[in-house]
């Protein structure tokens, strides 16, 4: 049944790789840790260093501080890089997660609490596919678009505006428990954007 | 770890966002920490963190940006050691006597050094002790650890925010079922509870709230033993 013109296979081979390599930023934190390569670092830094400015300054925060704390977190990609486990997370994860405790530790000058390197660092579970921020950026985006809106709303304050429940529940006006249920229902159906395989 | 009782989804939203006080947060690490299942889902509501990092406009910054931190790197380019793997919490007893690694889930040990059995105890009456963390709360809120004895009762309660009971030692009851090491009790304003230790040894809890309790502002009636009265 094989009927491709010798070469074609090889052809493939070559190419998808590429392709993906380009915007395949997992694998391309996986590369800085073991290379400690600047090249893929500036590529890193080009592509990240707007959106976490942009995320900083939407948590409030001076228009100078988020450049400072855009930086530092920049710096801890580039010293932190052996710590990431792609298994776990990917590079947009792992990313969001450093300038998220690197804002709120300035915000509180207190040290986030968090669950510990064992989290990344255990065997892996269930791997997740590689590329998985390329794959499913579209489908968030999607998922995101079709929360009604007051679900959505939540989760923004919640995620760029950093409110608590509490803090919400009395900006809106609504009761607690209801702030509950909305990020409840909105967080369930993000999250089955990566079951669902269709 | 045999755990029953988990982390409410909204709960973790609030964690992966960094929405949540520092004494909340703090109960949050600590049960994920202990809990495999909360760590699987944790990463997922990370994940939306991540996602929509990915989706923003990206905002301008500033043209040396770059130079900059490279320059930082050149300086000091050495990598920062990882963090030897905390110890996984693990309540249960070593054989040979060899020692526990830990009876503390590692990020509560941050703030009281290795043990439970160093902590200080403050008591408030017979046989319920209490020791406040430093972290921050919000709206006069609690971060503390409790000691109850065997047998004793909280009064029934209920408060205008979350609440937060993570179980290191011990267990208890109350309305919603029995709670043992590693069980969290993720409770809101809607909910009255009557939490009776249940335990031959002394209940210790890591406890946060984001509002004081209805029935008092004194830490005296915090938590008021049946029996205390
Ligand atoms: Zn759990």
């Amino acid at each position: 049944m094989e009927t491709k013109p010798p070469g074609d296979d090889v052809e493939n081979i070559v190419a998808i790789p590429q392709q993906e390599m380009k915007n395949n930023w997992s694998d391309l934190l996986v590369q800085l840790a073991e290379r400690r390569d600047k090249q893929i670092y500036i590529a890193i830094f080009r592509h990240f260093a707007p959106k976490i400015k942009a995320y900083i300054a939407r948590l409030g925060l001076v228009e100078s501080t988020a450049e400072e704390l855009m930086q530092e977190t920049m710096l801890a990609v580039w010293r932190k890089a052996h710590m990431y486990n792609r298994s776990k997370a990917a590079a947009s994860t792992w990313i969001y997660t450093l300038a998220r405790n690197l804002s709120i530790d300035w915000m509180r000058k207190q040290k986030y609490p968090e669950y510990g390197l064992e989290a990344w660092h255990e065997e892996p579970d269930e791997e997740r596919n590689s590329g998985e921020d390329e794959v499913t950026a579209d489908r968030l985006q999607k998922a995101i678009s079709q929360l009604p809106e007051k679900q959505a709303q939540v989760i923004y304050m919640s995620f760029f505006e950093g409110r608590s429940h509490t803090d919400i529940s009395d900006r809106l006006g609504i009761p607690l428990g209801s702030v509950k249920s909305r990020l409840r229902l909105a967080s369930e159906k993000l999250k089955m954007i990566w079951r669902d395989d269709v | 770890m045999n755990i029953k009782h988990h982390l409410d989804e909204a709960t973790l939203v609030s964690y992966a966002a960094g929405s949540m006080s520092q004494a909340m947060a703090l109960v949050v690490a600590c049960h994920i920490s202990m809990c495999s299942s909360c760590r699987q889902r944790i990463h997922q509501t990370e994940m939306i963190g991540g996602m929509l990092l990915e989706n923003l406009e990206p905002a301008d910054i500033s043209e040396s940006a770059l130079e900059q931190v490279l320059a930082c790197i050149d300086e000091a380019p050495e990598i920062e050691e990882s963090v030897a793997a905390a110890p996984i919490f693990d309540s249960a007893p070593l054989e040979n006597g060899a020692d526990r690694i830990s009876d503390l889930p590692a990020p509560l040990a941050d703030y009281i050094g290795g043990s439970l059995d160093q902590v200080e105890w403050s008591r408030i009456v017979p046989g319920v002790y209490y020791h406040d963390l430093p972290c921050k709360t919000e709206r006069g809120g609690v971060s503390r650890l409790m000691r109850i004895a065997p047998g004793k009762a909280m009064l029934p309660h209920s408060h205008d925010g979350n609440e937060l009971t993570l179980i290191l030692k011990g267990s208890f009851s109350d309305e919603i079922g029995r709670f043992t090491a590693g069980d969290i009790a993720d409770l809101d304003s809607e909910i009255e509870h009557q939490p009776l230790v249940d335990s031959d040894e002394d209940c210790i809890c890591l406890i946060a709230t984001d509002a004081p309790l209805k029935f008092s502002t004194l830490l005296g009636k915090l938590v008021q033993p049946m029996t205390g009265f």
